[in-house]
């Protein structure tokens, strides 16, 4: 019975598969699976707007939207209805061509990382052996449309949004890679399945989770920091800050085009979260042994949930860092802290099982943070400063 | 360590989101219109007329002085005195209003009317629910629309209402208490001061032409000056209330004012 | 140096301080330091008045070489509303609600200062209780106002409004505390000539009481949520430097210049209303950056939940108006008078040449918000776009006062 609730899309698929012709199956399989994750995604990414505002209103003290159905479930309703009915402006200087298929190709390189996630037991859309590398090829793909969105506008505030904002992507997606490298290195495997497969192990009843380990920890910290910074959000979301000079590469769209980069990147903060929790924490393993009965796919978007989350109170907490700021947290930090990272993971790996490794690993790791740190601050002689009162 | 204060940070605003679902110190949003919050008492918007008993137009306190309009910030106020008189709430008769204009989109809420206003009929109201869709006419409040009773002012501002009734009962008890004393002493003493009324009478005279206007010449001043030695001292600040420091002349005074013939209140340092 | 004819007799105007000086002040008017290289293209941009981040309507014509600004223009009068011209055109009175939009967040300092101007005018002694009334008016509002302030900073900086919705949690109580007192929130209309317009009931001062008991526990939340904050030092520590000369030259006063490590606060400097009585000290600052300028208001409201506390605890009976003054048909002698104040911004002064009529012959406003900002140019040359942003800010200015 456990077992059905666990498969039941799964069993629900081959029963409506059962109705069509052998020829017609596999064809039609993909179909059904590709128009499941279209038509969930967005149902998630308009649940996640009134989350994000209740969470940030209520962090603020107030209320969130609460005029639009119940507690205001359904203002993602009327956000969509507004965004379909505004005019869309498209300027006449603008390259028509390259303005229309920024958004298109956001969305659908977006959309496309979702194939090889796997978001259950046997719930994975198409199992690629090399399926992480598809994933981040995917993702860089999206940062090519920030790029023809910024000049297809033909506008210089939009432009240097644009480029600012792919500078910002291109130094992140390094970090991302290198932080998830790690846990090629240690799985000795690409495929996202088997990753999953390698955490699926539990003792004294806790899972082995890749974040259990003081390499895994780091790396997680190192890719939530790049996650946030390659989809734009807080605080990292300079190309799109609003109290900014220039308001962004989606200055000159309006609308469902507007509505749609919005999407892409809510969207692609679903699919960072959902790599992340695949690579560290588990993907759609359950937290402890004794809660394996619960279905797979149900910790897979907990898990989602609440890094969407996590997102949320950051919004809500940080100001954002200054483009250069944030270029030399990049090259400076995250990356060294990375590349200390694979080294601290061989370590793990030849000093053999036992507490020594434990030790050794977790005392590299915290003595480079503090070190790299302190040097940061001291450098720019940041730092709490005491005031002294007039006689 | 790096990263230390953005984790307080973030302890901060997880206490604000979980405090905003108990307690009401982290959750202050009020949701109007459906719960509207009580204003305090001092509370003021636009400006309205007080008038006593049930009729508004018998009732207006409003005598035209015009000193309300004179001293407006953005001049808001347009008057009209009437051609005729009607009595106020002492018998005495009055020159009204005709015409009693405020336009409540110059009107700035700055409550100088009120304090100016001598005879306690200009008010400011707290009603702050005035959209219209008539740009222009919908926002000129004329005389029956800004004339409302005084059991209204009782429960708008019901210290200050309590207040300013204390005072004109004061005022009205005195005037009677005074037109007695005169009529008693006019009947003993009409042919000791027959001399000395002319003489008052031929200084006082320009003084009292208009009654209403605050005059402010040296002989309005010493004419006032014998009725406030023995008329008790203008009214005080209270707390609380609109009014304050002396006003420029009170009912009595007014009164003094406009009967130059005053026996046994002394001569006038004519 | 002109002579120009009035009611009050020739009259030459005084000569202008830095015309004394020899030659040019330090700092003052120098062309840009930053030399373009090469033939990059520079970029002309304005933040036009209409921006979210101006504090008002408000424009600066920036000259841009990549990101670093090269030139910078600040353009104003957008909301210029004849204040001056009004004043002299109607009586003293009718000034008064006037005064309340000039800097409309501190609305009961921009009175005090009139009434003080006037009250020099004319000699008139204010009675101890409204004295009292007015000190704890004026430091309620400079909490408020100083709190907003650092809320619309951290705004600025991308926080996405949670710290400023912090701030105006606790600006909403002072404004309840004001309402109940003098009628509105906003535009409060309260000083007069000669004291307050209404006493404060005991009811009133409890409420104060207990407002300002629960003030130290928000100043520490947001201070804690704030100042430790790594992304708001590294944004805030070492922008728009402002040096002490400069400061001092160009006029500057609050707590701009405190912040620049200049003791100048005017509660010490004039001892004007009873400030004498309270104990409370002045914090200075030793780098002029913005974070400097943030830190000073903290502290600053510090000093007046001190100041509060101390003069809720002793205010006295007795009148809060001096009953001879007069409100209607005020007609002060010919004279003159500055009144000064130290308002949340700065140096608040209002200049009277009185003729004898019941209007002014000539009003003029002190605004320390205009004269803070001709600095800006300074501040911001060779700094990031982003960081003229945070330096406006940090200037603390209410376009309601710099165009008047």
């Amino acid at each position: 019975m456990i077992d059905r609730l666990d498969q039941i899309f799964v069993l629900l698929k081959h029963w409506i598969l059962g109705y069509l012709p052998a020829s017609l199956q596999t064809p039609a399989g993909v179909i059904l699976s590709v128009v499941c994750i279209i038509g969930l995604y967005p149902a998630l990414f308009a649940l996640t707007t009134v989350l994000e505002r209740k969470g940030v209103g209520r962090i603020q003290n107030r209320l969130g939207p609460n005029r639009v159905g119940p507690f205001g479930i359904l203002q993602p309703m009327a956000d969509g209805i507004k965004s379909l009915t505004k005019e869309d402006i498209v300027p006449t200087s603008a390259d028509a061509v390259v303005h229309f298929l920024a958004p298109v190709i956001l969305v659908v390189t977006v959309f496309m990382g979702f194939a090889v996630l796997p978001m259950g037991r046997n719930m994975v859309l198409v199992d690629m052996d090399a399926g992480l590398l598809f994933y981040f090829a995917m993702g860089a793909s999206s940062e090519l449309s920030v790029f023809m969105a910024g000049w297809g506008s033909r506008n210089k505030y939009s432009l240097l949004g644009a480029m600012r904002a792919v500078a910002q992507m291109i130094s992140y997606e390094v970090a991302l890679l290198l932080s998830s490298v790690v846990i090629v290195m240690m799985t000795g495997s690409l495929s996202l399945v088997k990753i999953v497969e390698a955490q699926n192990h539990y003792s004294y009843g806790f899972p082995h989770w890749f974040i259990f380990t003081p390499w895994g920890l780091a790396g997680f910290l190192m890719y939530a920091i790049a996650g946030t910074a390659e989809t734009n959000r807080s605080p990292f979301d300079l190309p799109e800050g609003e109290s900014e000079l220039v308001a962004g590469y989606h200055t000159e769209y309006s609308g469902f085009k507007f509505a749609l980069f919005f999407l892409g990147e809510y969207v692609a903060m679903f699919s960072i979260s959902g790599l992340g929790s695949t690579l560290f924490l588990g993907g759609w393993t359950a937290p402890l042994a004794a809660l394996q009965w619960v279905p797979s796919w149900i910790w897979f978007f907990g898990k989602l949930f609440v890094s969407m989350c996590v997102f949320i109170w950051l919004r809500g907490t940080l100001p954002r860092l200054r483009q250069d700021q944030l270029m030399n947290f990049a090259w400076k930090f995250v990356l060294p802290m990375c590349l200390l990272n694979l080294f601290v993971a061989a370590l793990w790996r030849f000093l053999g099982e036992g507490l020594l490794r434990w030790v050794i690993c977790s005392g590299i790791l915290i003595l480079a943070y503090a070190v790299m740190g302190s040097a940061e601050m001291r450098r720019k002689h940041f730092g709490p400063r005491t005031y002294r009162y007039a006689e | 360590m790096l990263g230390e204060g953005i984790l307080k940070g973030l302890a901060e605003t997880a206490r604000n989101f979980a405090g905003s679902f108990v307690s009401k110190e982290r959750m202050t949003t009020v949701e109007y219109p459906e719960v509207r919050l009580p204003l305090p008492e001092a509370a003021r918007n636009f400006p309205f007329l007080v008038y006593d008993g049930n009729d508004w137009e018998k009732g207006l306190r409003c005598v035209a002085c015009q000193i309300c309009e004179k001293e407006c910030p953005p001049k808001c106020i347009y008057i009209e005195k009437s051609k005729d008189k009607k009595p106020d709430y002492v018998g005495k008769p009055q020159i009204y209003p005709a015409k009693f204009d405020i336009d409540i989109s110059v009107c700035m809420s700055c409550q100088i009317c009120v304090e100016v206003c001598p005879f306690e009929a200009i008010k400011m109201n707290t009603e702050f629910e005035l959209s219209t869709d008539d740009r222009f006419g919908g926002l000129l409040l004329d005389r029956k629309e800004l004339a409302k009773s005084n059991e209204y002012y009782h429960t708008i501002h019901p210290t200050e209402a309590r207040e300013v009734d204390a005072r004109l009962a004061q005022e009205k008890a005195k005037v009677e208490a005074k037109a007695k004393t005169a009529a008693e002493a006019a009947a003993a003493k009409a042919a000791a001061v027959a001399t000395g009324a002319s003489a008052a009478a031929a200084t006082a005279n320009p003084a009292a032409a208009p009654v209403a206007s605050p005059s402010t010449t040296k002989a309005a001043e010493i004419a006032v000056a014998p009725a406030a030695a023995t008329a008790p001292a203008a009214p005080k600040p209270v707390a609380g209330t609109g009014t304050d420091g002396p006003a420029p002349m009170t009912e009595s005074e007014k009164k003094a004012a406009s009967e130059p013939a005053k026996p046994g209140e002394g001569e006038p340092k004519a | 140096m002109s002579t120009s004819s009035t009611p009050l007799g020739n009259v030459t105007a005084r000569l202008a301080r830095s015309e004394k000086l020899e030659g040019k002040p330090e700092g003052w008017n120098r062309p840009p330091v930053i030399e373009v290289e090469g033939d990059s293209e520079l970029l002309e941009l304005a933040m036009g008045p209409h921006h979210p981040s101006t504090h008002g309507v408000f424009r600066m014509d920036v000259v841009l070489d990549g990101e670093r600004v090269i030139k910078l223009k600040p353009v104003f009068g957008y909301l210029h509303r004849n204040h001056e011209q009004l004043g002299q055109s109607q009586s003293y009175l009718a000034s008064m609600p006037y005064t309340d939009r000039l800097d409309y967040f501190c609305s009961l300092s921009n009175n005090w200062a009139y009434a003080l101007a006037v009250e020099k005018l004319v000699g008139q002694v204010v009675p101890e209780r409204a004295e009292y009334l007015r000190v704890i008016l004026a430091e309620l509002t400079r909490i408020q106002n100083h709190a907003s302030t650092i809320g619309f900073l951290l705004q600025e900086m991308g926080a996405s409004g949670t710290p400023l919705m912090y701030a105006f949690r606790e600006r909403e109580l002072i404004l309840d505390l004001f309402e109940s007192l003098t009628g509105s929130r906003m535009m409060c209309n309260y000083m007069r000539f000669g004291g307050c317009r209404v006493d404060a009931s005991e009811a009133w001062l409890d409420g104060a009481r207990k407002v300002v008991a629960a003030l130290p526990k928000f100043i520490d939340e947001f201070e804690n949520f704030l100042m430790s904050n790594e992304i708001l030092m590294a944004r805030c520590q070492g922008i728009g430097v402002l040096k002490p000369e400069l400061a001092v030259n160009a006029g500057i006063s609050g707590p701009m210049l405190r912040a620049s490590g200049v003791n100048y606060d005017i509660r010490k400097v004039d001892h004007y209303g009873i400030y004498d009585r309270f104990k409370f000290r002045v914090p200075l600052g030793d780098h002029g950056d913005i974070f400097d300028r943030y830190m000073i208001r903290m502290l600053e409201m510090r000093e007046s939940v001190s100041i509060l506390e101390q003069a809720l605890k002793e205010v006295p009976g007795g009148p809060v108006m001096d009953p001879k003054a007069k409100i209607r048909n005020f007609r002060p002698k010919p004279g003159e008078a500055y009144g000064r104040i130290e308002s949340p911004k700065g140096e608040l002064g209002f200049y009277l040449i009185s003729d004898g009529s019941p209007n002014p012959y000539r009003y003029r406003v002190r605004p320390p918000s205009l004269i803070n900002l001709t600095v800006l140019e300074d501040m911001c040359l060779g700094s990031n776009v982003a960081d003229v942003v945070l330096i406006f800010g940090s200037v603390d200015i209410v376009l309601g006062e710099v165009d008047r």
